[in-house]
């Protein structure tokens, strides 16, 4: 007896909507892995998630829970708002790294500081997408954008801000996890992390950021998949990847 | 041998190529035709029948626009069994 | 309840606990932190939220995630500290959240000091933030008063959706007067229909200030607007005295209204036909009572605790139908009776205002 089964579908976490991302940009991957997630641990309906200023500022069009749209940067703290007076519901922020790590990294170092019961996504792909391809706080030195057109160059511009190693200090921290979705296997990894985010909250265990290293081919300038190795090249060096709090040992 | 096949949301699809990339079998492929928005959508040709359902298209694709179907012979005696039940087809 | 000695911001912030207060966010800044340090002890004990953000930048983004899900949230700061506040409070207002902010005025512009002052009146009535909209600003000008209308605030913040300021300055931020505080409220009130609590059951709810349309934004801007305009039909508010008789009205809120009373009645008592009008809202401004009070004032004096900023309000409220002065003290500096009533005698003058006898009528309020 023959028999197919349908190993794999859309999760019912996501809504029908066609998304507005270019074509290989990672965000509608963590968008899925988001939704099943929260799909597979059955809190999509007492989820409210907290949308940022970026190209994910529509993430709410995509994700099928309830959903609240922040200031650029201060999506922790809308969150806090939110989960102080909702206890038992699930919050968390999707953020990306201009939003998060430059704007609002006061924001989401004091949430983890105060041990905020919120899970964050923050997805990393090293450049203002939005607003058209501007170095980010975590553009790689070197890195050729609109606003360093000559290349990161670290004696004008700095360094790039390594997100997890700083909130890994907080004792409010519960799990701080990078990830990158540059490949089936790493995707698998993003995807247990988001979970294991979730149920840290779930748990009342305390904070939870989860990094995803992501990609921009529109501003970087390359195809999806040359995009990909960029990410595996030029990121995972600056930004390795790891479970640096409350993963298991 | 364990077979599959792949449904692609061909709206959805924004002809991005990474589920071509990754396919380990080689069996996904950007359609000559263009969808509505203009892409060039993925499609599986499969004619020697090498998909096995592995899902790793569906995975790294950015639209969550791949169904993924695999196909098993079933052994009737332990069929109840739910997934257990499933057998890979020799 | 009895009457008691009570400090206006310790007040203000238990008028607001039995308002229903669910939760407070708030960052430290004088002349108005004894209002967050109450909290910080009150609001654990009731089991409701409190917390010290870490910038007022923050306090008012949990005070925005709170309203998202239909509670009766509060904070308060003083004017850098409102400057940091307003794109929050501008997301507010566009996403029609209801809130309450106190504003305890001090004296600017920038560091300036910690001294009573009005100098933020622009900043909360004109617009509170980028874009077009308008807070429904109260000036309370005693602690009751400030207790009254902290109720008020909450009711009309959720009636209408709306950001709703309690606008006072130092001075009775720090004051202690007698005052009597309401019972508290059992009011707690189903989550609206609008608010989001998980979608269990029901479509997915979003709450967003983005329209990226034009014309969808221009669509939500003109309903803001037809909202503001029955707020500005129905909820004028001002207290006047000596209004029936009066050649000239001194236009004046919050504490400098307390000061050009005193200032009022001694010029009645040397013979002047003064008045007074105190505006409550600030904005909705009471346009439609001064406005019918132009024709019958020779001349109107506005006097503020800052360079003339409601002054314009008068102006637009009399339409030209008579000379509006202005007197004012700027940067903290107290302002006193004396030197107002030198203002009327010297605004009577140069109007030509006449002199009847003096008819004392009891403060009444009017919507």
């Amino acid at each position: 007896m023959i028999a197919e089964e349908c190993v794999y579908e859309r999760p019912t976490g996501l809504t029908a909507a066609h998304t507005h991302y270019c074509p290989g940009c990672t965000h509608g991957i963590a968008h899925r892995l988001t939704a099943e997630a929260l799909e597979e641990l059955g809190i999509l309906e007492r989820t409210i998630g907290v949308a940022s200023v970026g190209c994910s500022v529509f993430a709410y069009n995509y994700i099928a829970c309830d959903f609240v749209g922040a200031a650029h940067g201060r999506a922790p703290a809308v969150a806090t708002g939110l989960k102080r007076v909702l206890p038992d519901r699930i919050i968390f922020t999707y953020q990306g790294d201009g939003d998060l790590a430059s704007i609002g990294l006061g924001e989401v170092l004091h949430a983890a500081a105060r041990g905020e019961q919120i899970t964050v996504i923050f997805i990393n792909n090293a450049i203002y997408g939005m607003t058209g391809g501007q170095m980010a706080p975590t553009s790689p030195p070197g890195m050729v954008t609109t606003s360093s057109p000559g290349g990161r160059d670290p004696q004008r511009t700095g360094y790039p801000v390594r997100v997890c190693e700083l909130v890994a200090q907080m004792d409010g921290a519960a799990y701080v996890a990078r990830r990158s979705l540059h490949n089936p296997a790493e995707i698998r990894r993003a995807k247990k992390a988001l979970r294991t985010a979730f149920e840290c909250q779930m748990n009342g265990r305390g904070f939870a950021l989860v990094e995803l290293l992501s990609t921009c081919p529109t501003n970087w300038g390359m195809t999806p998949v040359d995009a990909l190795h960029w990410v595996e090249e030029r990121m995972i060096p600056v930004f390795p990847l790891g479970e640096f709090k409350g993963g298991e040992r | 041998m364990v077979r599959g096949r792949i449904i692609v949301d061909t709206e959805r699809c924004k002809g991005c190529g990474l589920c071509v990339a990754f396919c380990p079998k080689g069996v996904v492929h950007l359609a000559a035709s263009l969808n509505a928005a203009g892409h060039h959508p993925a499609q599986l040709r499969d004619p020697d029948g090498k998909c096995t359902g592995c899902t790793i298209c569906a995975l790294v694709c950015p639209e969550a626009a791949i169904t993924v179907y695999r196909t098993f012979s079933v052994k009737a005696s332990v069929s109840a069994g739910g997934v257990c039940a499933l057998e890979a087809a020799s | 309840m009895a009457r008691e000695l009570l400090k206006g911001n310790e007040a203000i912030a238990e008028a607001a606990i039995r308002a229903g207060l669910d939760a407070y966010f708030g960052y430290p800044i004088t002349p108005q932190t004894e209002l967050l340090e109450y909290l910080a002890r009150r609001m654990p004990e009731l089991s409701r939220a409190f917390v010290q953000a870490e910038s007022e930048v923050a306090a008012i983004n949990m005070v925005y995630g709170a309203a998202c899900a239909g509670k009766r949230v509060m904070t308060s700061s003083s004017g850098p500290g409102i400057s940091l506040m307003q794109e929050g409070l501008s997301y507010i207002a566009g996403a029609e959240l209801p809130a309450v902010v106190v504003d305890v005025m001090r004296g600017g512009p920038g560091l300036g000091n910690i001294a009573a002052c009005q100098s933020d009146y622009f900043q909360m009535t004109r617009s509170a933030g980028h874009g077009d909209f308008r807070p429904l600003t109260l000036a309370p000008a005693t602690v009751q008063e400030a207790i009254d209308l902290t109720g008020l605030a909450f009711d009309l913040a959720e009636q209408y959706r709306m950001l709703v300021i309690l606008l006072i300055d130092g001075n009775l931020g720090q004051m202690m007067e007698p005052a009597e505080l309401p019972s508290f409220r059992q009011n707690v009130s189903a989550t609206p229909e609008w608010a989001v609590d998980g979608a269990e059951g029901r479509p997915q709810r979003i709450i967003t200030s983005l329209y990226l349309q034009p014309e969808a934004l221009e669509r939500h801007n003109l309903n803001l607007q037809k909202k503001l305009a029955i707020i500005a039909e129905r909820e004028q508010r001002f207290a006047g005295l000596y209004l029936e008789d009066a050649d000239l009205i001194v236009v004046a809120f919050g504490s400098a209204a307390r000061v050009a009373q005193n200032a009022v009645e001694a010029a009645r008592a040397r013979g002047m036909a003064v008045g007074l009008f105190r505006p409550i809202t600030l904005s909705p401004f009471p346009m439609h009572a001064l406005a019918h009070l132009a024709p019958r004032a020779r001349a109107f004096l506005a006097v503020e605790m800052n360079a003339g900023q409601m002054v314009e309000d008068v102006r637009l409220a009399v339409a030209g139908r008579a000379p509006v002065r202005f007197y004012g003290r700027l940067g903290g500096v107290e302002m006193l009776p004396d030197e107002v009533l030198r203002a009327i005698e010297q605004a009577m003058r140069d109007t030509r205002v006449t002199t009847n006898g003096a008819r004392i009528l009891n403060a009444e309020v009017r919507r």
